[in-house]
C-alpha cells in the first residue's frame, strides 16, 4: 500500500480546471481512495494524467478510453 | 528570523491560466529569465472551462469592426467600463486572435480557410442593430485549445514552470515597490523567496466565495488576497456575474439551451412564475432578469426543496426523444450532479456565481494602480496584473460572453510588453530586500503549524460561502446587506484563528486550504462591503431598495482597502482613446 503522503499528492492532483471533475474526483476519493488495490491505484493515476476535458468525456461516456482496463475505474467514478 | 532560500528572476508570473501564459510568452520571447508559479499543472487551469469562444471583429463572415464591438462592450458593462480600456481591447482583438492562430490554435474554419465565427449574446453589428458573428471558437473547447497552444509555445521559449507551488505574499519595500513573492512548494512544504524586477499576478477569479459557484475549486483569489494584504485596493468587487441555472448544491451549469428548447422554471407550488416577471418572453428573458426572479421566489418562501432553497427546471414534457436529440449530455449531467433523470423529474437549480468583473486595479499596460500617502493614484513599481484577477476595467458592471478570453489575451500581452519595456529601461540590479520582508508570511505559517486548537477551516469557509450566497447574491436587499456586513466581519475575525490537525510539511493539503481561505475571505469582505455601500442597481449589482442606475452619484469605480475596510471611489473613464464617447443610455436589448 502507498503511504499517506502519496495519497495527499493524489488528492491534490484531483484539483482540476473543471468543476465537474472536482466533484466527481472528490466523491471518488472519499469513497475509494483508502480501499484501492495496487492495480486500481495505478489505473487511477493513469486517468489523472489525462487532460480535463478528455477525462470528463470518458467519465460521462462521451468517449471510449484508449486502454480498456481503465473502464473499471471509470465505472467506479460514475457511481461514486 | 531564519533565512529562507532565495531565487532571482527578471520576472515572476503567478498563475498559469490564459493570461499568465500569454504574459509569460511575451517575457520569455524577449529572452528574460521568467518563473511561472502555478498551483496546478498549467493546462488544468480554469481557463480550460471556457467553451464559447473569443471575440474579435475579424469580419470573416459578415462586415464587422472594432467600433461596434466597443459599443457592445460599453453598453454591456452598463457604462461602468472604462472607455479608453475598452477601445484598446476591441482594437487589439483581431491582432491577438490572429497571433494565436499563428501559434497553432486549432480554430474552427470556414471553407475559404479563414477562422469561422458565430454569434454570441450581446454582440451586434452597427451599434445594436442585429446579432453579429464575432466569436472565434475551437469547437466547444476554446479555452482548452488556448491553454495548450500557449503552454507549448512557452515550453519552446524556455519559460521555467514551478508547478504545484503556491504564492503566499507580495514583498514591498518602504517605497511601496514590489520586489517579488514568497511562495510555498507543496511537495516539500518549503518556503522560498522569488525575487524579481517584475511580478505579474494572473491568478484568475475567486468564484468560490459563493456556495453556488460554477468555478473550479482552485479559484480562490490568491492574487487578490496577496494584493489586499499588501495594501493594494480591490476595484468594483461588488460585481459578480451569475448564471440562472446551476445545479443546486453542485454548481455545474445547465445550458440556457434547455429553456430555449421549451424547458421552464417552477416554484414549489408548481407555478410557472416567469409568467409574472416577464409575461412576453417568460423563461427566455435575459440572464439577470431570470436570476432575479428566481432569487425573489426563494426569498419569499416559494423555493422548492426541504429548506425552500432551489427552483425546479422542468423539461419532462419535451419527451425523451427531444431531450436526447436536442439537448445531448443534459440527462447525464442531471443524473450525475442532481441525481434526477430530467425525462421524469425536474432539475433543482439556483442562480450560480460565474465570473468576477472586479479585481486588482490596472491600466491597459497591466500596471497595478494604488493610492500613495496623499491619496493620489500611482503606479505600483514592479507589480502587474492581468486576466480575471485584474480590473482594467473593460467589463464594468457586466461582462459580455467571449470577452473574457479576449481580455486575457490582450492584457496578458500588453502587461508582458510593459514588463519588457520597464526592465529594459531600468537596468539596475535587484533592489535590496527589507530585513523583515518575510516576517508576516512566516508568522502566518507558524501560527498554522503550532496552534493546538482553533476554528475549523471547513466551518469558517462554509459560513463565508453561506453568508455571501444569502446576503450578497444575485438580488440584494438592504437589510440582508447590513446583516451580511456584520456576519462577514465575524468571519474575518474567525479566519485569523483557523486550526489544522495535520502539521506535516509534505503535500499538506489542509495547510493549503487554510491559506486559500485567507485569500477567499479578503475577496468576500471586499465584495460585501462594496455592495453594501453602492446604493444603486447597475449591471450585476441589483438592489431591491435602489432598483435604478444612478449615473449622477454612482458613475464611479469602488476601491476597497483591507485596512479598516476603507472605501474610496474613482471616476469612470468616459473618454475613449481616439473616438467619441458613448453616452450612458438605458440598457435595453
Amino acid at each position: 500500500m502507498l503511504d499517506g503522503r502519496q495519497n495527499d499528492r493524489i488528492r491534490w492532483n484531483c484539483r482540476r480546471g473543471l468543476l465537474e471533475l472536482d466533484i466527481i474526483l472528490g466523491n471518488f476519493l472519499a469513497r475509494h481512495l483508502d480501499h484501492l488495490d495496487q492495480e486500481q491505484m495505478e489505473l487511477f493515476k493513469e486517468l489523472l494524467a489525462y487532460e480535463d476535458n478528455d477525462l470528463l468525456d470518458m467519465v460521462m461516456e462521451r468517449a471510449e478510453p484508449v486502454n480498456s482496463q481503465l473502464s473499471a475505474v471509470l465505472e467506479m467514478m460514475r457511481v461514486s | 528570523m531564519m533565512g529562507i532560500a532565495k531565487r532571482q528572476f527578471d520576472a515572476v508570473v503567478v498563475g498559469a491560466g490564459g493570461s499568465g501564459l500569454r504574459a509569460a510568452l511575451q517575457l520569455s520571447e524577449a529572452n528574460l529569465k521568467v518563473a511561472v508559479l502555478s498551483k496546478v499543472f498549467p493546462t488544468r487551469s480554469h481557463t480550460v472551462a471556457a467553451q464559447g469562444g473569443v471575440s474579435a471583429s475579424l469580419g470573416n463572415e459578415e462586415p464587422d469592426n472594432w467600433h461596434w464591438h466597443m459599443y457592445d462592450t460599453v453598453k454591456g458593462s452598463d457604462y461602468l467600463g472604462d472607455q479608453d480600456a475598452i477601445e484598446y481591447m476591441c482594437r487589439k482583438a483581431p491582432e491577438v486572435v490572429v497571433e494565436l492562430e499563428h501559434y497553432g490554435m486549432p480554430f474552427d474554419r470556414l471553407d475559404n480557410g479563414k477562422i469561422y465565427q458565430r454569434p454570441f449574446g450581446g454582440h451586434t453589428s452597427n451599434y445594436g442593430e442585429r446579432a453579429v458573428k464575432r466569436a472565434c471558437a475551437a469547437a466547444d473547447r476554446t479555452g482548452h485549445a488556448m491553454l495548450h497552444t500557449l503552454y507549448q509555445r512557452n515550453v519552446r521559449a524556455h519559460t521555467q514552470f514551478f508547478v504545484e507551488w503556491m504564492a503566499l505574499d507580495l514583498i514591498r519595500n518602504s517605497q511601496g515597490d514590489v520586489l517579488g513573492v514568497i511562495a510555498l512548494e507543496m511537495e516539500t512544504g518549503e518556503v522560498m523567496m522569488f525575487q524579481a524586477k517584475s511580478t505579474l499576478l494572473a491568478t484568475g477569479g475567486a468564484g468560490r466565495i459563493y456556495s453556488a459557484s460554477t468555478n473550479a475549486f482552485i479559484n480562490t483569489g490568491d492574487g487578490l488576497g496577496m494584493a489586499a494584504r499588501a495594501g493594494i485596493p480591490l476595484e468594483d468587487m461588488e460585481f459578480w456575474q451569475f448564471h440562472p441555472t446551476g445545479v443546486a448544491g453542485a454548481g455545474v451549469l445547465i445550458t440556457e439551451g434547455v429553456r430555449g428548447e421549451g424547458g421552464f422554471l417552477l416554484n414549489k407550488n408548481g407555478e410557472r412564475f416567469m409568467e409574472r416577471y416577464a409575461p412576453t418572453v417568460k423563461d427566455l428573458a435575459s440572464r439577470d432578469v431570470v436570476s432575479r426572479a428566481m432569487a425573489t421566489e426563494i426569498k419569499e418562501g416559494r423555493g422548492a426543496g426541504k429548506d425552500g432553497e432551489f427552483i425546479l427546471l422542468k423539461l419532462d414534457h419535451l419527451g425523451a426523444d427531444v431531450i436526447d436529440k436536442r439537448l445531448p449530455g443534459i440527462r447525464e449531467i442531471a443524473k450525475k450532479f442532481a441525481n434526477v433523470d430530467p425525462v421524469k423529474d425536474p432539475i433543482p437549480v439556483v442562480p450560480t456565481c460565474h465570473y468576477q468583473m472586479g479585481g486588482i486595479p490596472t491600466n491597459v499596460q497591466g500596471q497595478v494602480l494604488a493610492a500613495n500617502a496623499l491619496g493620489k493614484e500611482v503606479i505600483v513599481k514592479g507589480l502587474y496584473a492581468a486576466g480575471e484577477c485584474a480590473c482594467v476595467s473593460v467589463h464594468g458592471a457586466n461582462r459580455l460572453g467571449t470577452n473574457s478570453l479576449l481580455d486575457l489575451l490582450v492584457f496578458g500581452k500588453s502587461a508582458g510588453e510593459q514588463v519588457v519595456k520597464d526592465i529594459a529601461a531600468d537596468v539596475a540590479s535587484l533592489p535590496d530586500l527589507p530585513s523583515d520582508y518575510a516576517d508576516k508570511t512566516m508568522a502566518r505559517l507558524a501560527r498554522l503549524d503550532s496552534s493546538k486548537d482553533g476554528e475549523s477551516v471547513n466551518e469558517v469557509g462554509s459560513e463565508m460561502r453561506r453568508t455571501m450566497q444569502l446576503h450578497c447574491g444575485v438580488f440584494r436587499f438592504p437589510d440582508g446587506l447590513a446583516d451580511g456586513v456584520e456576519k462577514m466581519l465575524k468571519v474575518g475575525e474567525r479566519v485569523k484563528s483557523t486550526f489544522i490537525k495535520d502539521k506535516s510539511k509534505v503535500f499538506n493539503t489542509a495547510r493549503i486550504e487554510a491559506i486559500e481561505l485567507d485569500n477567499l475571505v479578503e475577496v468576500a469582505m471586499a465584495t460585501m462591503i462594496s455592495a453594501h455601500a453602492r446604493t444603486e442597481s447597475r449591471g450585476a449589482h441589483d438592489r431591491s431598495d435602489h432598483p435604478d442606475r444612478d449615473d449622477v452619484n454612482w458613475m464611479k469605480h469602488t476601491l476597497w482597502f483591507k485596512e479598516n475596510n476603507r472605501l474610496e471611489y474613482k471616476p469612470v473613464q468616459l473618454k475613449p482613446m481616439t473616438v467619441e464617447s458613448f453616452e450612458p443610455k438605458a440598457r435595453v436589448y
